[in-house]
């Protein structure tokens, strides 16, 4: 057991991978000497070569296209995007390529790269640089999507998303990058497993990445009210976990989803849909949904009324404890 | 290697040898040296005193206004802070080779361009303050909204002059952008559809050396002045830190464009003196040498030596230093007077035409922030 940050977590996890197999390879802008924009890569071109961990070209478009071409030489390919908002260049190349040449190919071709996003906002940054842009993946299929919230699943889930044959959209909370914590010597979860914290008797929380925190401490918040509100951290988008999911959801038959992204559209959407599609008749109130509000993302002086905060979420619980059926 | 290798096409088929083949980098074209003597080329270009004076005084203007805000950054009175010393000459001297009427389309370190557009200190720093996207009104100024995602104002540049064409107006657009955007496939659209559509854009790329940590030397394989012969416009290569070059290189281009000939490229060589971003520690990637050397070049301080030598009066720098200390005083005040957007106005910013959701939402927060003021 070691304690570590958030990022370096990752930075160690990416490390094991690039010593466990030597066909990945890291790409990205700024990853090599500079160790990346957040330090996720320190070190690592130091002690893998510059054929490795590449400095590409300042082009999205370019790193996961050419990402595409190595997995079809037979690399493994880790593609870091510098931030949330600039991984739109590279939209063709995910939607439209990546996520479909497998099924094009009639199941021939495997693309196993992994694209890397540092996601969210909180950190007073300028425009472009704190979406939550997960539901634009999660919506296309061939694409797997998942989002790690505190450091033991950042060093499993990133060396479990390299080692799989599929591509995974790997988003990093970049607010908890530098969040500490204890890093266990086997996983315990697979990749898209979702892990359940506390209980839920009287309401469950359902979170991922950046919002796992704010939902923890919500839960505290509720039960020195004397209520029972467990946390779900998805760690997976797409597939979601639902056995786990639907579980817990009818356990207490009241359910809030929280995440930074706009409500609209978003993955909580999915998730109300999912459990009203299987546990309508456990429900005692409509799934609700906190999330950020469906404009884009403010400036910074301002990002604190847009995201959910602590004050929203109680709210949301409150409302949900308090839904009577007519 | 194989030994399958172009001397052996060479000798087997010497009539199939490539027709096209990079071709070396030109010199810059340069009136004024490093130490402030003019160059064969300037010399009989010679030099307008009063002009070059106010060229130097919106240099001088700019980099007081990088120093202010990198302090007010580091007080922590602004978020985020990108620094363009070492770029002024670049700017102001393109700028300063446009009409009025010209549109531009910069990147997000036109600090000197900017201010040479009118726009104010406080509607410069407003969004690095993290009070808004955009502090200026882009129309009124004829200079657009910074673009952070590198590249994408070259396409909105040719589109405005594919407008002005279609208007039949004379204006022509400059578009900036960096030795790294270069590399966005947006960039490289942009200059095919300009050529393509023999639009009047003027393609100005300030190569300050490096793209965060990446130098442009490792960002392409050939310098950019070559690159924009493929595309099928004419490039200057330029000394971007001698403002008088630069700025006869650009009326050059414009003139060019305006004759309605098509687009033209223009790569000015400077230096990125400071780190990225307030954010960056350019000590992980660069050496103290290169910034000694490129110190050395500064565009100001050669400007000030060829004044000098000129006869510019002492009164003239006097003011100036006087000028500069109010400039100083009053970004510090408009910073400190920028106020944050009031949250519920951002809900009408989204649409044009009114929007059930937005309605709601406003709504929604309108309710909530009472009630959290109510129990406060
Ligand atoms: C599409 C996109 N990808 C990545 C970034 C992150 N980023 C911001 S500035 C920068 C380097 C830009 O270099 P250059 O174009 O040379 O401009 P300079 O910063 O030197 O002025 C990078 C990678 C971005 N803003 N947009
Ligand atoms: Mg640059």
């Amino acid at each position: 057991m070691e304690t570590m940050t958030l990022g370096g977590a990752l930075n160690a996890g990416l490390r094991r991978a690039l010593e466990a197999d030597d066909r990945v390879v890291l790409l990205g802008e700024d990853i090599g000497r500079l160790g990346g924009v957040f330090r996720v890569t320190d070190g690592l071109q130091r002690q893998f070569g510059a054929n490795r961990v590449v400095d590409t070209p300042l082009a999205e478009s370019g790193i996961v296209g050419t990402a595409i071409g190595l997995a079809l030489r037979g690399f493994r390919p880790v593609c870091e995007i510098q931030f949330d908002g600039f991984v739109y260049p590279a939209f063709d190349q995910i939607v439209s390529q990546l996520a479909k040449l497998r099924a094009r190919s009639g199941g021939r071709l495997t693309l196993p790269i992994v694209i890397r996003i540092p996601g969210g906002g909180g950190i007073g940054a300028v425009e472009h640089h704190s979406e939550s842009n997960e539901a634009y993946f999660a919506h296309t299929a061939g694409l797997r999507v998942v989002s790690c919230s505190n450091p033991n699943d950042a060093f499993w889930m990133i060396q479990q998303a390299i080692a799989s044959d599929d591509p995974v959209i790997f988003f990093e909370p970049k607010r908890r990058y530098w969040d500490k914590g204890q890093v266990e010597p086997q996983p315990d979860l697979p990749l898209h497993g979702s892990r359940m914290i506390g209980e839920g008797d009287d309401a469950l929380l359902v979170a991922h990445g950046p919002s796992v925190a704010l939902a923890l401490a919500a839960a505290a918040a509720a039960h020195e009210d004397g209520y029972s509100v467990g946390v779900l951290d998805l760690r997976s988008l797409s597939p979601l976990d639902l056995p786990t999911l639907l579980d817990e959801a009818k356990r207490s038959g009241r359910v809030v989803v929280v995440h930074e992204a706009s409500t609209f559209g978003g993955i909580g959407a999915e998730i109300a849909a999912t459990i009203t599609e299987h546990c309508f008749t456990d429900l005692k109130s409509p799934v609700l949904r906190v999330g950020g509000y469906n404009m884009p993302y403010p400036p910074a002086g301002v990002e604190n009324q847009f995201l959910p905060d602590i004050d929203r979420v109680l709210v949301a619980i409150d409302r949900s404890l308090s839904f009577q059926v007519a | 290697m194989s030994n399958r290798d172009v001397a052996s096409l060479e000798r087997i088929a010497p009539e199939l040898e490539p027709q096209s083949i990079p071709t070396p980098e030109r010199d810059v074209i340069r009136f004024v040296q490093s130490d402030g003597s003019l160059t064969e080329l300037g010399q009989s270009r010679g030099v307008d005193v009063g002009f070059a004076q106010s060229l130097y005084r919106e240099m001088v203007l700019a980099r007081r206004l990088d120093v202010e805000a990198l302090a007010l950054q580091r007080q922590g009175e602004l978020n985020l802070w990108l620094q363009c010393a070492g770029q002024e000459a670049a700017q102001v001297g393109s700028i300063r080779a446009l009409d009025a009427a010209d549109m531009v389309f910069p990147s997000y370190r036109e600090h000197a361009a900017a201010l040479s557009r009118g726009v104010t200190p406080s509607e410069l720093l407003s969004q690095w303050r993290g009070a808004s996207h955009t502090g200026w009104d882009g129309a009124a100024r004829r200079f657009h909204l910074y673009s952070v995602v590198l590249g994408t104002q070259t396409l909105h540049a040719t589109g405005f002059a594919a407008g002005s064409r279609l208007a039949d107006t004379d204006d022509i657009v400059l578009t900036y952008f960096g030795d790294g955007a270069a590399s966005q496939g947006d960039v490289n659209e942009a200059l095919n559809w300009a050529a393509a559509m023999k639009l009047p854009v003027v393609f100005f790329c300030q190569n300050n050396q490096w793209a965060i940590s990446t130098p442009s030397s490792s960002q392409m394989g050939a310098p950019l002045h070559q690159r924009a012969a493929g595309f099928g416009m004419p490039a200057w290569h330029v000394d971007g830190n001698d403002v008088l070059a630069v700025h006869a290189v650009t009326e050059a281009a414009a003139l060019h464009v305006r004759s309605g000939r098509g687009p033209a490229f223009i790569e000015a060589q400077t230096y990125r003196m400071a780190g990225h971003s307030s954010s960056d520690d350019p000590g992980r990637y660069r050496g103290t040498d290169e910034v000694t050397l490129w110190s050395g070049r500064d565009p100001i301080s050669r400007m000030t030596a060829l004044l000098g030598e000129l006869g510019a009066a002492e009164q003239f720098f006097d003011e100036l230093r006087a000028e500069s200390d109010d400039f100083a005083r009053d970004i510090r005040s408009a910073c400190l007077s920028i106020e944050r957007p009031r949250f519920e106005e951002l809900f009408g910013n989204v649409y044009a035409e009114p929007h059930p959701v937005m309605e709601r939402e406003r709504a929604e927060f309108h309710a909530f922030a009472s009630m959290l003021n109510a129990e406060v």
